[in-house]
């Protein structure tokens, strides 16, 4: 299925060192693989494996030290509007209100039109009403749909998610899970997710790449056939989130 | 009911300070230290005859002026020190060798080149606040959080829009720390300035009540008039903190 649509993200050998005082820690090692136009990639690999190194790689907030990452055939240099990171740790700027956020990265627009997409938006996921809201006046979902909304705004073609929903409790976790898929339902989005929770991964992607311990290469990469909306207690996918965990060296019982 | 039994300890400690205040002076039966009484009286004088009020007001005019410059001053170069890595290289040093100096110590220079008029105090009160502003400024700028400076390059703001939008905004809290060290040095500064060179203020007032006369019910009395307005501009940087714009950073 990833193979049939146009290569949108094409990371080719992809190396990165960072240089500590213990001398040159080796992160990446020899990285590739390609992301469809429209595909939904999930990225897991065990903590501390580099998986926000090789983000910030592909969303061209830093270089490779060898390799290269390309979108749409022209090598990443530097982050754009095209493809929009939304962090574990959140982006949304606590001084503007909802709306001004929402407004923030709409360049080309006039006020008027800036507000009524911020409004449009805001309402797609579930924001209406908070609209002049600050964040310290909402709750840690709510402050999540805002970052959500700010990015799905500016209509990137590209949605970089690294462990998005983790700061959240299980339950708000699983709940913005299906409102992401939903709003992916509606609007048309290549997306790079990065998780370490293998239901998440399987819940959300088409395709699941397991990353190795450092330095990391891939290590696995598996292609999630279900069609949505996918039942996780069901047996295939069980056996898929099984053989994914055996990847990442945890054997499962629960099938 | 709440709100009273949070002040009342407060105005208890006041209140044994004047009484045992009064009770020494009666019991010394000192000629030259007023009474608490007498202070009183010392006020209702000054406001009588306008004298009160335009020290007050030479006072804080001085304060107005010198501390605004320094306001105008102090934030665009504390801005731009921030953000450009050459400008704090080369021009921290030398902010962090003339903070340590007293305004004091600047008394003789200011007489020196401005003369004894409204032009001293003013300039003292400009180095004493400009600093701690610029300090303030720049370390807010230092502190911006990484995550947001990410998100404002991710929507490829333009630099304006970055400035207005993600670095004055998120250092604005920090300013308003750095205004409020700022005014509260100032006001320290133009008493101190007063008693020495000039002819109106509240530290003229006190210097002179003393030197024609012995009037110490007067110089009592401007001491507690400088005490209460210092906690009056206090107040009033402190609403600032209450902004809309600046809440955020006070809430977790």
């Amino acid at each position: 299925m990833s193979t049939s649509t146009p290569a949108k993200i094409v990371v080719e050998n992809v190396g990165k060192s960072f240089a500590t005082e213990q001398g040159t820690l080796r992160v990446l090692d020899n990285i590739s693989f390609t992301v469809g136009d429209g595909d939904i990639v999930a990225i897991v690999g065990p903590s501390g494996c580099g998986k926000s190194t090789l983000m910030n790689l592909i969303a061209g907030f830093d270089r490779p030290d060898s390799g290269s990452v390309r979108v749409d055939g022209l090598v990443q240099t530097k982050p754009s509007s095209s493809g929009i990171l939304i962090s574990q740790v959140g982006s949304v700027f606590p001084w503007l209100t909802v709306q001004q956020n929402l407004m923030f990265g709409l360049t080309d627009h006039d006020q008027a039109e800036k507000k009524q997409l911020a409004d449009h938006y805001a309402e797609m996921v579930g924001l209406k009403g908070f609209e002049h809201r600050y964040p310290h006046e909402l709750s840690g979902g709510m402050i999540k749909r805002a970052e959500l909304a700010r990015a799905l705004v500016v209509k990137p073609e590209i949605l970089y998610m690294d462990e998005p929903f983790s700061a959240l409790d299980a339950l708000l976790h699983l709940r913005m899970r299906t409102e992401l898929l939903r709003i992916l339902a509606q609007e048309r989005h290549t997306v790079v997710l990065i998780t370490h929770d293998v239901e998440e991964a399987i819940h959300v992607a088409n395709r699941v790449i397991v990353l190795s311990s450092r330095p990391t290469t891939i290590q696995a990469t598996f292609d999630v056939p279900f069609a949505h909306p996918r039942k996780l207690s069901s047996a295939p996918v069980q056996e898929l989130r099984a053989a994914i965990l055996r990847e990442l060296g945890v054997e499962s019982y629960s099938t | 009911m709440i709100a009273v039994k949070r002040v009342l300890p407060s105005v208890a400690v006041i209140a044994v300070i004047i009484a045992v205040w009064w009770i020494v002076v009666r019991a010394t039966g000192s000629v030259v230290f007023p009474t608490p009484w007498q202070v009183v009286t010392g006020v209702v004088e000054l406001v009588r005859d306008g004298t009160l009020f335009e020290h007050i007001g030479a006072s804080l005019f001085r304060v107005g002026v010198g501390f605004g410059c320094a306001v105008i001053v102090a934030v665009p170069l504390g801005l731009w020190m921030g953000w450009v890595k050459g400008a704090y290289t080369t021009l921290n040093p030398l902010f962090q060798m003339l903070r340590p100096i007293s305004p004091i110590a600047w008394i003789p220079i200011a007489i020196l080149w401005f003369g004894v008029g409204n032009v001293s105090p003013i300039f003292l009160i400009f180095i004493s606040s400009v600093f701690p502003m610029v300090v303030q400024t720049v370390a807010g700028v230092h502190t911006i959080e990484k995550r947001y400076l990410r998100a404002a390059a991710n929507f490829g703001v333009s630099r304006a829009t970055l400035f207005r939008q993600v670095v004055i905004p998120a250092v604005l809290p920090q300013i308003i720390v750095g205004m409020r060290i700022g005014l509260g040095v100032a006001w320290l500064v133009v008493v101190a300035a007063e008693m020495i060179a000039l002819r109106s203020g509240l530290g003229y007032l006190i210097i002179d009540s003393r030197n024609a006369g012995n009037r110490y019910d007067l110089v009592i009395a401007g001491m507690i008039i400088i005490g209460l307005i210092g906690l009056l501009l206090d107040w009033v940087m402190r609403l600032l903190e209450g902004l809309k714009v600046v809440r955020w950073r006070y809430v977790h």
